[in-house]
C-alpha cells in the first residue's frame, strides 16, 4: 500500500510539475487555460493522498467544474490568439524554464528519496481531520467569523463588479456607448 | 467481491442502455408523431442501434484541417468517461453499489461539472463558428443549472443527514424525497434536464441556428461517442432522480407494510424496482422532448438564475428551519 502511495505521489507531483510548466510556456491561451485544469485535478489527487477527501472534491467542484469553465469561456468567446509572448522567440525563456523544472524534479525526487525511508504513518486523527464531518464542524464553530467575513467580502466584491458593469450616466446611457459617440458623429459628418 | 460484479454488470448495462434508450428514443417519437419509426432492421426494427453503430464505425472519420487536431479527438471522451464514472457510487440496491465513499454526493456534482469540458472543448477544437457558439451555449447553460441542481440535492441531504449517497437512499425507506420536499424535487428535474442537453434545453445543439452545435465538425465514431455520451447522460440523470427523489430502490412506502424478505429475493427486488423506475425516467426524457418546444437562450438563462436559483435557496431554507425546529423544539 505504501509503495502504491509514493507511486502515486511521483507520478501526480510529476504531472502537476509539468502541467504548471505547460501552463505558463503555452501561446495559446485556451491551452494554458487547459493545462491549468489538468493541474487543478492532479492537485487534487494529491490532497487525497493527504486524506483529505473533502478538500479533493472541493477543489475539482470549485476550481475545475466552475471557475475554469469561465476562465475557458472567457478566453474562447474573446478569441484570444497567440498572445505576443515575452520568451516567444527567446530561446533564454526555454532554457530558464528547464532549468527550474529541473530543479524542482531533483527537489522532488532527494524529498521522496528521503522519505521512502522512514514516511511518517497517517494516525487516525490525521485521517479524521480530512471528512466532511470534521470540517463543518470546525468551520461552523471556532471559524464562525472568518467564514462569514470572507462571505462578506466575496459578496460585496461580485456586487462591485456588477455595479462596475452595469454603471451608467445620469441621463440613462451605458458608459462605452457615450464613449464612442463623438468618433461616430465625425465620421458621418466626414461623408 | 460484490462490488465488481456490480461495477462490471453496472457499466456493461449503462452502455447498452444508451443503445436500448436510442431505439426508445425514435420508436416512442414514432409513436407520438403518429409515424411508424425504424421497423425494418430485425423484428420491430430492434436491430436498428447495431445497423446504426456499424454505420458510425465504417464511415470516414475527418479532422477539420484548420482545427486543432489532438483537443479534436480527446473531447468526445470526455463526457463518456464522465458518465461511466458516475456509476461508481449509485446504489442499485440494498448492498449493491460499487464503493461507500464518505462524501459520494460531493463525488457526483464533482464528476457533473467536468462533463462540460468535453463540449467546450468539442466547440473550440472544431475551428467552426457553429461548434463554438455550441460550445459556449453549453458552458454557459451547464454551470447555470449546476447551482439549483446543487442546492436541490442538498435539499435532500438534510433529511439523510449525510452526504453519503447509500444513507440518502437509505432514508427513502418510508417517505419518498420527492412527497417530503417536492419544489426540490422539482427543481432537481429540471436541472437535470438542462445538465443533460435535452429539450426543452437543447439550445446547444439547435439544429435550425447552429447546424448541429458542438458536434457540427465530428465525423464517424467520434460523433457516435458524443451521441452515446448523450444517451448515457439520459440513463444516468435518470438514475439520479430516482435515487434522491424517488425512493432509489424502494417500493412506495416500503418501511411500513414490505415484510422482511431473504436476501436473493430482496436483492432481485431491489434492483427491480430500481431499473423500473429508472426506465420510467428514461421515457419521461423522451415524452418531453417531442412534447415541449424548445427554448431561446434568454429564456434558459432567466429561469436558471432568476427563478430555479432563488426558489431552491429559499426551499433549502425553509426545509433545513423546519427540520432544526422539530429536532429541537421553539425554544
Amino acid at each position: 500500500m505504501l509503495v502504491m502511495e509514493i507511486y502515486a505521489f511521483i507520478l501526480l507531483s510529476l504531472l502537476a510539475i509539468a502541467t504548471s510548466i505547460g501552463t505558463v510556456l503555452n501561446r495559446s491561451a485556451v491551452n494554458s487555460a487547459l493545462f491549468m485544469v489538468l493541474h487543478l485535478l492532479t492537485l487534487a489527487g494529491l490532497y487525497l493522498l493527504l486524506r483529505a477527501q473533502f478538500l479533493a472534491i472541493i477543489q475539482v467542484i470549485v476550481y475545475a467544474g466552475a471557475i475554469m469553465v469561465l476562465f475557458l469561456f472567457v478566453i474562447m468567446l474573446l478569441n484570444v490568439e497567440e498572445e505576443e509572448n515575452i520568451i516567444k522567440n527567446t530561446r533564454f525563456g526555454f532554457i530558464g524554464a528547464f532549468m527550474v523544472g529541473a530543479l524542482l524534479l531533483g527537489q522532488v525526487v532527494y524529498s521522496l528519496l528521503g522519505l521512502a525511508g522512514f514516511l511518517p504513518e497517517l494516525s487516525g486523527q490525521a485521517e479524521a481531520i480530512g471528512t466532511v464531518e470534521a470540517i463543518g464542524d470546525v468551520m461552523f464553530t471556532d471559524y464562525l467569523l472568518p467564514l462569514q467575513v470572507t462571505a462578506i467580502l466575496l459578496t460585496s466584491a461580485v456586487v462591485g463588479a456588477m455595479m462596475i458593469a452595469e454603471f451608467t450616466h445620469a441621463d440613462g446611457t451605458p458608459q462605452d456607448v457615450i464613449e464612442h459617440a463623438p468618433e461616430d458623429r465625425v465620421e458621418e459628418g466626414g461623408a | 467481491m460484490m462490488s465488481y460484479i456490480v461495477l462490471g454488470v453496472s457499466v456493461a448495462l449503462l452502455v447498452s442502455s444508451a443503445a436500448i434508450a436510442v431505439y426508445a428514443e425514435r420508436r416512442i417519437a414514432g409513436a407520438i408523431q403518429n409515424r411508424y419509426g425504424p421497423n425494418r432492421v430485425g423484428p420491430l426494427g430492434l436491430f436498428q442501434p447495431v445497423a446504426d453503430v456499424i454505420k458510425l464505425i465504417l464511415k470516414e472519420d475527418v479532422t477539420p484541417s484548420a482545427g486543432y487536431r489532438f483537443l479534436h479527438t480527446i473531447a468526445p471522451i470526455i463526457p463518456v468517461a464522465t458518465a461511466i464514472m458516475t456509476v461508481a457510487v449509485i446504489p442499485f440496491g440494498d448492498g449493491l453499489y460499487v464503493s461507500d465513499m464518505n462524501a459520494s454526493v460531493l463525488y457526483l456534482l464533482a464528476i457533473a461539472s467536468l462533463g462540460v469540458y468535453g463540449i467546450t472543448i468539442a466547440g473550440w477544437a472544431s475551428n467552426s463558428k457553429y461548434s463554438l457558439l455550441g460550445g459556449l451555449r453549453a458552458s454557459a447553460q451547464m454551470i447555470s443549472y449546476e447551482l439549483p441542481l446543487g442546492m436541490a440535492v442538498a435539499s435532500c441531504l438534510l433529511f439523510a443527514g449525510s452526504l453519503n449517497i447509500l444513507d440518502v437512499a437509505a432514508s427513502q425507506e418510508t417517505w419518498w424525497n420527492i412527497i417530503r420536499n417536492p419544489l426540490g424535487g422539482i427543481i432537481f428535474i429540471i436541472s437535470a434536464f438542462a445538465e443533460s442537453k435535452r429539450t426543452p434545453f437543447d439550445l446547444v445543439e439547435a439544429e435550425q441556428e447552429l447546424v448541429g452545435g458542438f458536434h457540427t465538425e465530428y465525423s464517424s465514431m467520434k460523433f457516435g461517442m458524443f451521441f452515446l455520451a448523450e444517451y448515457m447522460h439520459v440513463v444516468i440523470n435518470s438514475m439520479l432522480i430516482t435515487t434522491f427523489f424517488f425512493g432509489s430502490y424502494h417500493l412506495p412506502f416500503a418501511g411500513a407494510w414490505l415484510p422482511e424478505l431473504s436476501e436473493p429475493l430482496k436483492m432481485a427486488l431491489d434492483v427491480s424496482v430500481f431499473l423500473a423506475k429508472t426506465s420510467f425516467f428514461v421515457f419521461f426524457f423522451i415524452w418531453v422532448r417531442w412534447t415541449i418546444g424548445r427554448f431561446t437562450f434568454k429564456q434558459v438563462m432567466d429561469l436558471g438564475w432568476s427563478k430555479l436559483l432563488p426558489l431552491s435557496i429559499i426551499n433549502f431554507v425553509v426545509i433545513a428551519s423546519v427540520l432544526y425546529f422539530l429536532h429541537n423544539g421553539l425554544s
